[in-house]
């Protein structure tokens, strides 16, 4: 099996083979030997080399996160062979941006209203979660092109609160 | 001995309580709003039911619909643990009236400790230290003036009726008086309808230092040592430590009389804690008492050896303490961290959410009070204390190394919590060196994280993300943190499909 695999925005090529009970693995060109036992649903444990590691794999709505022990490593993974296309668009900087909810809540104000101009950073919609009012901030320089978040309403993380141009 | 308990709360606190009643063969009655029907609390009581919606408004803070509970279910006291009616008289009386006994002091203490001004003009009578100023309302700027001159600069001014901040202002010198009074009273009457504003010397880099309290229906009252609680983000508490690195036995029995003089003069019941600034000089200045069960109070569980909520309840049954003040030993060191469902890398903003992974550290001298669980979904409606981690040691080093050993170990995914600001902090060289107060840890957050030098590991997180891919394929993009995801059947047999054929 072959796989292309983003490690924080650096690329790597994994080709995995199943020896008997272990793994050869050759990452990048690296040929090594991979003891891999899945001790639960998200945990895995590898032995290379005689080395133990812990990894730990947590799917958000978003993201697929890896921990080696205690550091996270954001992890994107293409299996060439399948169907599904990679996302893209990701990382562009102009045209219009969202502004994403980043948690669940109620939508306490509107700070702006639409077709004024915002700096980046400037606080757009304050949403309540937990006792706690948060502003949702604007993520570039622009104008507000459209306002989707209604005061009162529930809102999920991943909603689309406003559309920055 | 009571036969039933109601626990008028949620969360670890509730457990906490439940665990406390069940060591004492007490039953128990939950109670719950509609957002924690599958909580924790709910599932470990003898008895649970459901009082209203999930603002705690119309639910836990509902002392009619839980005293109906506590009658219907024959419950014969009620703890409160901390926050909503914890420290709410008008409940206790409520609970008195309708000959159920509340696990904490009287109304009248309760009262008198609720009110800043009033509880200051009290413990002036009883001679308690407090930051020099005026207890009473300034009546002209000139007043104002001469009481600054007195105690010297810098001086805060506080509205009476104050609370987070509003009404405050720093001064530093003689000719910002006027106007940052002005301000202060404006602000006060617009926040409070009240502006009474007075004045005291500010306390530069002040420590919080609180004294633990307790005290029988029978005239008893013990202290028993200090919680160190000046790490706080936005005048919220983080990580408390008891002993504090700067106190001696010395200071500790003098503070601790204070203590007990303060819980005596507000004729003080049950467990209660006694707050205190403490400048760089060590004079402690008392600031207000909290009339409840503290959320830190496992740390001074740890170092005395005592179960604080066991005795709560003893004393709420008219018990005498078991002890006398002479029998009260500090032994060891510990440390608790509050883990909370934020996201440190976001500006801590709120994570509620799905729990999809909970893997939670144990082992020697670790102790972990928790209301969460894997598959559980933590809701948006109420405060993001999850659990708290406590370390113990024989002294402060150990207790640091334990703790960083387990935070190591506990690992939670599906939300954010703060576990690596723990990490942080414990490493911290200031930490370490026991210097600490309340700016301490905005001044940690300010510094620029060294980032670790992980380029190794990125070669084994990519190894992995290939092994997961092919060991365990079916979890990865079923675990949508709040919508707990819609796959449907038909998108997972062709998911299966797809990856049987590329075997």
């Amino acid at each position: 099996m072959t796989y292309e695999i983003t490690v924080d925005g650096k690329p790597h090529r994994l080709e995995l083979e199943r020896a008997e009970s272990v793994w050869k693995c050759r990452l990048d060109g690296r040929e090594m030997v991979v003891d891999a036992v899945l001790a639960r649903p998200d945990v895995l444990s590898l032995l290379i080399e005689g080395h133990s590691y812990e990894i730990k794999r947590e799917q958000t709505a978003t993201d697929l996160h890896l921990w080696v022990g205690s550091t996270r490593f954001g992890v994107e993974l293409r299996d060439p062979r399948s169907l599904r296309s990679r996302r893209d668009g990701v990382g562009d900087d102009s045209g219009p941006k969202k502004l994403v909810c980043p948690m669940p809540g109620k939508i306490v104000r509107v700070l702006v209203a639409e077709k004024s101009e915002v700096d980046a950073g400037q606080g757009i919609v304050v949403v309540e979660a937990m006792k706690m009012q948060n502003e949702i901030k604007s993520p570039k320089k622009g104008v507000v092109r459209k306002i989707l978040a209604v005061p009162g309403a529930n809102v999920n993380a991943g909603d689309v609160l406003a559309i920055v141009e | 001995m009571f036969k039933k308990i109601l626990i008028a709360n949620r969360g670890e606190i509730a457990v906490r309580v439940i665990r406390a009643c069940r060591e004492m063969g007490i039953a128990t009655v939950a109670v719950y709003s509609e957002a924690d029907r599958a909580a924790l609390h709910v599932r470990k009581a003898d008895e649970a039911y459901p009082i209203g919606p999930s603002p705690a408004a119309e639910s836990y803070l509902r002392m009619d619909k839980i005293l109906d509970v506590a009658r219907r279910s024959g419950a014969q006291a009620i703890h409160p643990g901390y926050g909503f009616l914890s420290e709410n008289a008008k409940f206790a009386q409520a609970c008195a009236d309708a000959g159920v006994k509340f696990i904490g002091p009287t109304p009248a203490s309760m009262e008198m400790m609720g009110s800043k001004t009033r509880a200051r003009q009290e413990m002036e009578k009883a001679s308690v230290p407090f930051v020099p100023g005026t207890s009473r309302g300034l009546q002209s700027p000139e007043e104002g003036e001469q009481v600054a001159e007195r105690v010297g600069y810098p001086v805060m001014l506080k509205a009476a009726a104050g609370g987070g901040g509003k009404g405050m202002r720093l001064v530093h010198t003689r000719a910002e008086l006027r106007s940052a009074l002005e301000a202060a009273q404006s602000e006060a009457q617009r926040a409070f309808g009240d502006s009474e504003v007075y004045v005291e010397k500010a306390i530069v880099n002040p420590r919080h230092i609180e004294m633990q309290v307790l005290a029988d229906e029978h005239g008893h009252t013990v202290w028993l040592g200090e919680r160190e609680c000046s790490i706080q983000r936005r005048h919220q508490k983080v990580l408390e430590e008891s002993p504090s690195p700067i106190v001696d036995a010395d200071m500790r029995r003098r503070m601790g009389e204070v203590a007990v003089r303060v819980a005596r003069a507000a004729g003080y019941t049950n467990a209660g804690t006694v707050e205190f600034l403490v400048d760089e000089q060590k004079n402690f200045y008392f600031l207000e008492m909290n009339t409840r069960l503290q959320v830190e109070h496992p740390v001074t569980e740890l170092t005395t050896g005592l179960d604080l909520v066991h005795l709560q309840i003893r004393i709420a049954n008219g018990e005498e303490l078991p002890f006398t003040q002479d029998d009260v030993q500090i032994r060891g060191h510990a440390i608790e961290c509050r883990i909370y469902a934020e996201d440190p890398d976001n500006n801590y903003f709120p994570s509620p959410g799905k729990i999809t992974l909970l893997l939670a550290p144990s082992g020697p001298g670790i102790r972990r009070d928790s209301g969460m669980y894997e598959g559980w979904t933590v809701p948006l409606d109420y405060d993001p204390l999850l659990a708290k981690i406590i370390g113990y040691g024989t002294d402060r080093q150990q207790a640091i190394m334990r703790l960083r050993r387990a935070l190591h170990e506990y690992f939670v995914a599906g939300i954010k919590t703060n576990i690596s600001l723990f990490q942080r902090i414990l490493e911290d060289a200031d930490f370490q060196a026991g210097k600490l107060d309340t700016g301490y840890l905005g001044r940690l957050l300010a510094k620029k994280q060294v980032a670790g030098e992980h380029a190794p590991d990125a070669a084994i997180a990519a190894i992995a993300a290939g092994l997961f891919a092919v060991l365990d394929p079916e979890s990865a993009g079923h675990k949508n943190g709040s919508t707990g995801g819609t796959t449907s059947a038909a998108s997972k047999w062709k998911e299966r499909g797809r990856s049987e054929a590329l075997r």
